[in-house]
């Protein structure tokens, strides 16, 4: 008897994620939810500069690599000239909310009929654990080694409260993967991003709490709690902006 | 065929539309506000696309996402909104993603001034954003060849897989003058783009990328990158040259200044100096081959290269000279244009110290 089988929407390339990075978790999602909803065929995906970059790799459709922060505006580029294609972004907290703001932003107040998966993970993990926009108050990165201190770092950015002012936005949603059923949540609100996309509906933007243990300095099993129990504080999770209940 | 009358901005659009381009990116600058205005209106009703962008970097990368997906798009700017493309024009040579970049260019450095310039010749030619890479870079000097060369510059691109920049200075987008249209190019006739992401599942899949991290893969994607550009070389140098045969001196202006020097030729030939003008179309890659044989001409004296810059474009003509005759240079900045009499003045000057030298 078959139990599991891989999604086919990842390729057989070695994951390089660190051991209890979730990173690898979200893109088993994406793929799966891409793949479930049969929009595989006519699928890219654009992958961003950070932990993030080798998605081209493992993603199984066509995939472009944008640079740090553009992402979302490579993707307005494609999907106005492709608006029957499915287009996904994966982009991490320093990418999405530092460097691309601007892109960030007006992408969603366009209301580009674009998918963006925000991998928030509270600190710059590809280049060793400096400060991220999303960095907690008291969090200790590289850049603020007695942890962040709001007199001098100013407070992390709750991105999906940022775009729920905006009127486009379709759908706008905070997941977590520190235990199997905020995994599974995450899963659903992911599909029900792509599927809405794929109904012409508009800017879907599902932000992601993932753990990054090496550059937290924790255990995996001890990062997932820090997820669960602090970074779900400033960040609630739910449902931000659901046009399709009325929840405007 | 009939002509019509079109400013220098619009003709850059009709070449770019007749040659198939499809998708618009752009963000508001003077002295090139009527491109995107122009293709506002005409993208939507040619089936293509028009986004306002945010920024000129979200501009650049709208073009990026645009063709790397197949599509022919074109993005504009002047000076300091095309300073701010450079990492994108960047990504996009390193990935091979055709595409059209156009600069008006105004003056600089900085904020500048808004009135015509021809400061931007080294960030257009050299390279302008990181590491080893080139644009095809043509300047026209008409509102005829602002749209000829536009059209071309999409069959260039693709054809090498090589962006190109249309570099032109502010006067063409004052310029009204009658200009001919080429016919509408159907899609059908572009040859297809095998590599484009367009939306591809498991092996047929496709992927652009600038990220190149084992030195042993990188090196051979630039030499290869290199080699293009050699071949670019070796096939599309391409310069006018005007009463050159048996000028002793060779003026040089490219864009809109060449206009002036030609008349100033004119001029020269009627006080009875024997003067000639070699207008470079592609700065990148530059006419060397053509200075070089003037340069070995018996009557060639002295050269001089006119701009709107400090000195940028005759770097490159001393290159070509290669120390055989001397190489002068007169320049004009801010916005302010030499008048023909300015530059009968410098190269009398000019000649008069290469015969003494
Ligand atoms: C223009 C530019 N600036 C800086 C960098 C260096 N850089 C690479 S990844 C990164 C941060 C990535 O952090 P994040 O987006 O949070 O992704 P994570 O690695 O945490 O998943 C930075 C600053 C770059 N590649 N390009
Ligand atoms: S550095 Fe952090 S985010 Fe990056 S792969 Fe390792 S654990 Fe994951
Ligand atoms: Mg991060």
């Amino acid at each position: 008897m078959k139990v599991f089988e891989k999604t086919k929407m990842l390729t057989d390339a070695h994951m390089h994620y660190c051991p209890g990075c979730t990173h690898g978790i979200v893109h088993r999602l994406v793929a799966e939810s891409i793949e479930e909803l049969g929009l595989q065929e006519k699928c890219i995906g654009i992958a961003p500069v950070g932990c993030a970059v080798f998605a081209y790799d493992y993603f199984n459709c066509d995939m472009q690599e944008a640079a740090h922060g553009r992402a979302p505006a490579v993707a307005t580029g494609i999907k106005r000239c492709h608006p029957d294609s499915t287009v996904f972004v994966y982009q991490g907290d320093g990418d999405l909310a530092s460097i691309g703001m601007a892109e960030t932003v007006h992408a969603a107040a366009r209301g580009e009929n674009i998918t963006i998966i925000f991998i928030n993970n509270s600190i710059y993990g590809m280049t060793g654990g400096q400060m991220a926009p999303t960095t907690l108050i008291g969090q200790k990165a590289t850049t603020c080694q007695s942890g962040r201190d709001p007199k001098v770092n100013g407070y992390p950015i709750r991105v999906c409260e940022l775009l729920a002012t905006l009127d486009a936005p379709y759908y706008i949603e905070r997941v977590s993967t520190h235990d199997v059923k905020h995994v599974l949540a995450a899963k659903k609100a992911i599909k029900k991003a792509l599927k809405f996309q794929s109904e012409g509906r508009g800017y879907t933007f599902i932000e992601v709490l993932v753990s990054c243990p090496t550059n937290w300095h924790m255990r995996p099993v001890e990062a997932l709690r820090f997820m669960g129990e602090e970074c779900t504080k400033t960040f609630p999770l739910g449902v931000y902006r659901d046009k399709s209940e009325g929840k405007e | 065929m009939s002509k019509i009358l079109l400013h220098g901005t619009e003709a850059i659009c009709e070449g770019a539309i007749r040659n198939g381009c499809r998708a618009f990116f752009g963000y508001p600058i003077t002295p090139q506000n009527e491109v995107p205005e122009y293709m506002s209106v005409k993208m939507p009703q040619i089936g293509g696309t028009f986004v306002q962008a945010e920024s000129e970097v979200a501009a650049i990368n709208m073009v990026y996402g645009a063709a790397g997906s197949g599509v022919r798009a074109m993005t504009s700017s002047s000076s300091p909104g095309v300073s701010l493309k450079q990492e994108g024009i960047s990504y996009i040579a390193c990935a091979r993603i055709p595409c059209v970049v156009v600069n008006i260019m105004r003056a600089g450095p900085g904020l500048g001034g808004i009135l015509p310039a021809q400061g931007d010749y080294f960030q257009a030619t050299k390279g302008g954003g990181h590491g080893d890479y080139h644009l095809i870079v043509l300047a026209p000097c008409s509102v005829q060849e602002a749209c000829d060369l536009t059209y071309r510059a999409f069959d260039l691109s693709d054809r090498y897989r090589v962006p190109a920049m249309i570099l032109a200075d502010g006067m063409i987008g004052q310029l009204m003058e009658p200009v001919e249209l080429p016919p509408m190019r159907s899609l059908s006739e572009i040859p297809e783009k095998p590599w484009a992401t367009s939306g591809h599942y498991g092996k047929d899949r496709r992927v652009l990328n600038s990220l190149i991290i084992k030195p042993e893969e990188l090196e051979p994607h630039v030499n290869e990158l290199q080699r293009t550009y050699d071949e670019i070389y070796a096939n599309e140098r391409l310069a006018a040259e005007y009463k050159t045969e048996d000028a002793e001196i060779v003026l040089t202006a490219y864009g809109t200044v060449a206009r002036i020097v030609k008349s100033a030729v004119n001029e020269l030939r009627k006080q009875g100096i024997k003067a000639g003008c070699i207008r470079p179309i592609t700065l990148y890659p530059f006419p060397d081959n053509v200075f070089a044989r003037c340069a070995e001409r018996e009557e060639t004296k002295a050269f001089l290269s006119v701009e709107l810059s400090l000195g940028q474009m005759v770097e490159d003509v001393r290159l070509a000279v290669n120390g055989k005759k001397p190489v002068y240079f007169y320049g004009r900045t801010g916005g302010n244009v030499p008048d023909e009499s300015e530059i009968v003045r410098a190269a009398k000057d000019a000649l008069e110290k290469a015969v003494k030298a």
